[in-house]
C-alpha cells in the first residue's frame, strides 16, 4: 500500500503534463500503479477478457493465437470467452445499427465479469467504446466500454510496457489504421497540430533488429472501410493501391498494423499484384523471437 | 447515378486521378505547414467552433441586429425562404435598374441556388469572375470544388477552352499567358456591368456590413465599377462581432490554402454615394438543418474546402462524382438534408477515417455525422435486397453464437475447396482486384479448444 501511495503522488504530479498533451505518456510504473489499484481494489489478480475479432477468428487464427501468446507471455491472466461472435461494428458502419443490437449485448454478456477487454484491432474496439450507445446504459455495459482496450494500447498503457523482448529484423512500414489512430487516438494525427506520439511506434522501436521505415503520407487511410470495400470498390483498391506503393517506395518489407482488417485488404492487392510485401499483424511482430 | 458508379469512371483515367491526388495533397500540405506556424492552432478552432454554435442558438436575435445595423447603413435587406425566392428578388432588382449584364464573384449559395441558368433563360448576361469559375463556366460545368473550382481541369484543357471561346494562340498551356489573357477578357466585363452580384463570407451582427475573401480582389472590382452591389448570404454567415473576424479570417485562408490571411478581405458596409447596396439572407433550407439535433453543427461550416482536400476519396473522385453544388465530406453531410433520395449514396462515400473532422477549422464532426446519416437513411430510403438481407441476417447469426460458429465453418469451407471461378466472378466485387485470405486448417476457436485439452 504504501508504494501504491508512492506511485499515487507522483501521478499527481504527472498528471498536469499528461493534461498538457491529451496522452497518456507517464512513467511506466505509475502506469502500472493503476493497475495495481485496480487489482487491489477487486482484491484479486487482474482478469483479462480476450476479445478475438469474427474475421480474425476465421481468417487469421495466427493473429489471435500471437494476441494471446504475447499477454501470457507478459504475464497476464487471459480468459478466452466461448460464445464471442462480432462487436457489431460492420453492420453499424452499413447503417444497420438496429439490428446490431443482439451482437452488441451478446459481446456485453461475455465480457461484463472482466478487469480489462482486450482485442487486436482498434476498429472494432472503437466501435465498442463510441458506438455501444445505442445500448441502454446498464452499470455492465459502462464498465464494458471503459474498460475495452486494443491490444498495443493495453500492453504501453495499462501494463505499462514498451520493450517486450522480441526481435524482428526487417524493413517495417506502420499503417496506422484510422479508427485506432484518429478514434483511440494510439498516436498524433498529421491533421492535429501538438506533440508528436505513437503507441504502435513506441513498441515497434523497442523490437531489436527491426528498422522502421518513414513513409511518404504517414496516416492515410488505405480505403478498406469495411462494406466500403466492396461498394466503392473502385477507389476502395485505388485507395490500397497508393498506400502499398508508398511502403514500396520507402523500402518497406513488411507492411504492420494494429487493424487487421486494414492489413486484409492490403494483402488482397499484394498477393492479387505478386508484389514484394509481406503482411504482419503487429502481434505477429512482437510475439517473434526471429534471430538477428 | 450513385457516387461509386461515377466514382468508378472518374477512376477509368488513373494518370489523371493521380495527378489529382496529389494537387489536392499539395494544398493539404501547404494547409498544415501553415497551421504549424500558429501557435495555439486547436485552440483558434476550439474558439472558431464555439462562437458558430453560440451563432446558432441565437440565431434569430443576431439576425435582426444584423438586418438593423444594416438599414441604419443603408442597406436594403431582403429575406429568400428558398432558392426559388433568393432567384426572382434578384431577378426584380436587376429588372428594376434595366440591368442586362451581371458580373458575379464566387458564391457558393448562388450555385446552390442555380442562379445562372435561371438568370440567363432571362436574357441576362451573367460572368462569373473568379478565374476557375469563368474555366467551368466556359466548359458549362459546375465548380468541382467550393475554392478551387477548376481543380480537375489540366492547363492544357484551360488552354484548349480558352483557344475555343476567348480566341487565344495555342500556348501548350502556359499558366502566365493564359491568366493574362483572362484578365484582359475579364476587365471588358467589369467595365460594361450593370451589377455586380458577391458571395458573403462573413456578416458581423454589430455592424450589418459583409466581408468577402478572394485572391483575386474580383469582388471589389466588381463592386467598384457597377452601380449596383447584390450580397447573397445563407442565414448561417452571420458571426456575433466585427472583432471574431480576428478567429475566422485567420482559421479559413490557413485552412483553404495555406495562406496567412486572403489577398483581399474586403469590408462592404454602405454603398457607395449615388449607389445602392442590396443584401439577400437566404434560408433555403437551413432552419431545417438547424432543427436536426444530429447534424445542425453542420451548418458552422466556413467553406474553406479543406475537408475536400483531406479526403483520401474527394482526391480519388473528383468534386463531380458528389453531384451536388458543395462535393467532398461536408457535402456528403448538408446534401442528405435537401433531398435523402437524391443524395442517400454520398453519406456512404467515406471509410469514416475522420481526417475531414481534424481538419476542419470549426471543428464539425463531419465522420460523425456521415455515420448518423447512413443510420437515418437505412431506416428511411428503400435499401438494395441483397444488400439488407445479407445485413439483417448478419445481425441475427452474430447475436447466435452457434449459428455463429457453423457459418464460420461452412464459409471457410466454401473459400477453402471451392473452384477459382466461382469465387472470383463478377457478384464478388472484392475479388476484382484483390485476392481473398488464404484460408487456413483450423480458426482460432478450434485451435484454442485443442490446445486447452493438450495444456
Ligand atoms: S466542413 Fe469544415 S473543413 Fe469542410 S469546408 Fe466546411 S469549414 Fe472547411
Amino acid at each position: 500500500m504504501i508504494i501504491c501511495s508512492v506511485y499515487y503522488i507522483i501521478l499527481q504530479l504527472f498528471k498536469n503534463k499528461q493534461e498538457r498533451t491529451g496522452h497518456l505518456r507517464i512513467n511506466n510504473r505509475v502506469i502500472s500503479y493503476l493497475a495495481c489499484k485496480k487489482a487491489i481494489n477487486n482484491n484479486k489478480r487482474m482478469k483479462v477478457g480476450l476479445f478475438i475479432p469474427c474475421y480474425i477468428n476465421q481468417l487469421y487464427p495466427q493473429v489471435g493465437i500471437a494476441t494471446l501468446e504475447l499477454l501470457e507471455k507478459l504475464g497476464v491472466d487471459v480468459y478466452y470467452p466461448k460464445n464471442q461472435t462480432c462487436c457489431g461494428q460492420p453492420l453499424g458502419n452499413s447503417g444497420y445499427e438496429e439490428d446490431s443490437k443482439g451482437a452488441c449485448r451478446l459481446f456485453v454478456e461475455n465480457f461484463k465479469s472482466y478487469d480489462y477487454i482486450v482485442g487486436p484491432s482498434g476498429s472494432c474496439i472503437y466501435h465498442v467504446k463510441k458506438h455501444f450507445d445505442i445500448l441502454e446504459q446498464t452499470q455492465d455495459v459502462i464498465n464494458v466500454r471503459n474498460n475495452a482496450y486494443e491490444l498495443c494500447e493495453f500492453i504501453v498503457k495499462i501494463l505499462g510496457r514498451t520493450d517486450l523482448g522480441a526481435s524482428f529484423p526487417h524493413k517495417v512500414g506502420l499503417h496506422k489504421s484510422c479508427h485506432g489512430l484518429r478514434g483511440l487516438k494510439l498516436g498524433s494525427c498529421s491533421e492535429v497540430m501538438g506533440d508528436h506520439y505513437s503507441t504502435e511506434e513506441d513498441l515497434l522501436n523497442n523490437v531489436k533488429g527491426l528498422e522502421l521505415m518513414s513513409l511518404n503520407r504517414k496516416d492515410e487511410c488505405c480505403g478498406f472501410g469495411g462494406t466500403f470495400s466492396v461498394f466503392e470498390e473502385a477507389i476502395s483498391t485505388k485507395m490500397g493501391k497508393d498506400r502499398i506503393n508508398d511502403h514500396i517506395d520507402s523500402n518497406v518489407e513488411v507492411i504492420t498494423g494494429a487493424d487487421h482488417s486494414c492489413l486484409m485488404h492490403l494483402e488482397g492487392l499484394i498477393n492479387r499484384n505478386k508484389q514484394p510485401l509481406k503482411v504482419m499483424h503487429i502481434a505477429e511482430i512482437l510475439n517473434s523471437q526471429t534471430q538477428v | 447515378m450513385n457516387h461509386a458508379k461515377k466514382a468508378e469512371i472518374f477512376n477509368k483515367d488513373e494518370a489523371k486521378v493521380n495527378w489529382h491526388d496529389k494537387a489536392l495533397w499539395y494544398v493539404r500540405e501547404k494547409r498544415d505547414n501553415s497551421a504549424h506556424k500558429v501557435q495555439g492552432w486547436e485552440y483558434l478552432r476550439e474558439l472558431g467552433s464555439a462562437i458558430k454554435a453560440n451563432v446558432l442558438s441565437n440565431l434569430d436575435e443576431y439576425l435582426i441586429q444584423f438586418e438593423t445595423n444594416a438599414q441604419k447603413n443603408g442597406i436594403k435587406v431582403h429575406w429568400a425562404s428558398n432558392a426559388e425566392e433568393h432567384n426572382n428578388i434578384i431577378n426584380s432588382i436587376l429588372e428594376k435598374h434595366n440591368a442586362k449584364k451581371v458580373v458575379k464573384s464566387k458564391s457558393m449559395l448562388t450555385e446552390e441556388c442555380h442562379l445562372n441558368p435561371f438568370l440567363e433563360k432571362k436574357g441576362i448576361e451573367v460572368i462569373d469572375t473568379d478565374l476557375g469559375e469563368r474555366i467551368v463556366q466556359l466548359a458549362k460545368e459546375p465548380p468541382s470544388h467550393i475554392v478551387l473550382p477548376a481543380i480537375h481541369k489540366k492547363k492544357e484543357e484551360v488552354d484548349v477552352l480558352f483557344q475555343e471561346h476567348l480566341g487565344t494562340k495555342p500556348s501548350q498551356g502556359n499558366p502566365e499567358y493564359l491568366v493574362s489573357e483572362a484578365r484582359k477578357h475579364l476587365r471588358n466585363k467589369f467595365l460594361n456591368a450593370d451589377v455586380a452580384i458577391t458571395g458573403v463570407n462573413f456578416a458581423p451582427a454589430d455592424t450589418g456590413g459583409v466581408v468577402v475573401c478572394t485572391n483575386e480582389g474580383n469582388a471589389d472590382m466588381g463592386v467598384h465599377l457597377a452601380k449596383v452591389h447584390i450580397a447573397c448570404m445563407g442565414i448561417e454567415k452571420i458571426i456575433p462581432k466585427e472583432k471574431h473576424l480576428g478567429v475566422f479570417l485567420r482559421l479559413l485562408a490557413r485552412s483553404a490554402t495555406g495562406q496567412p490571411i486572403t489577398t483581399y478581405s474586403s469590408h462592404f458596409n454602405k454603398p457607395d454615394e449615388g449607389k445602392e447596396m442590396h443584401i439577400v439572407i437566404v434560408d433555403n433550407g437551413r432552419t431545417e438543418q438547424l432543427g436536426r439535433e444530429d447534424f445542425r453543427a453542420s451548418l458552422h461550416c466556413i467553406r474553406c474546402g479543406a475537408c475536400m482536400n483531406t479526403c483520401p476519396i474527394y482526391r480519388r473522385s473528383g468534386g463531380h462524382s458528389y453531384d451536388y453544388a458543395i462535393p467532398g465530406p461536408i457535402g456528403s453531410i448538408l446534401s442528405p438534408g435537401k433531398d435523402l433520395k437524391k443524395h442517400s449514396s454520398l453519406p456512404f462515400a467515406s471509410t469514416l477515417c475522420g481526417s475531414c473532422s481534424n481538419v476542419c477549422p470549426v471543428k464539425i464532426n463531419i465522420h460523425e455525422q456521415l455515420y448518423k446519416w447512413r443510420q437515418v437513411i437505412v431506416k428511411e430510403q428503400k435499401q438494395p435486397i441483397v444488400k439488407k438481407s445479407v445485413l439483417k441476417i448478419a445481425g441475427v447469426v452474430l447475436s447466435k453464437p452457434k449459428l455463429y460458429g457453423f457459418a464460420g465453418k461452412s464459409a471457410r469451407f466454401v473459400l477453402k475447396h471451392a473452384p477459382r471461378f466461382m469465387i472470383y466472378n463478377k457478384l464478388n466485387a472484392w475479388g476484382k482486384a484483390r485476392d481473398l485470405p488464404e484460408v487456413k486448417n483450423e480458426n482460432f476457436d478450434e485451435w484454442y479448444k485443442k490446445r486447452n485439452k493438450n495444456g
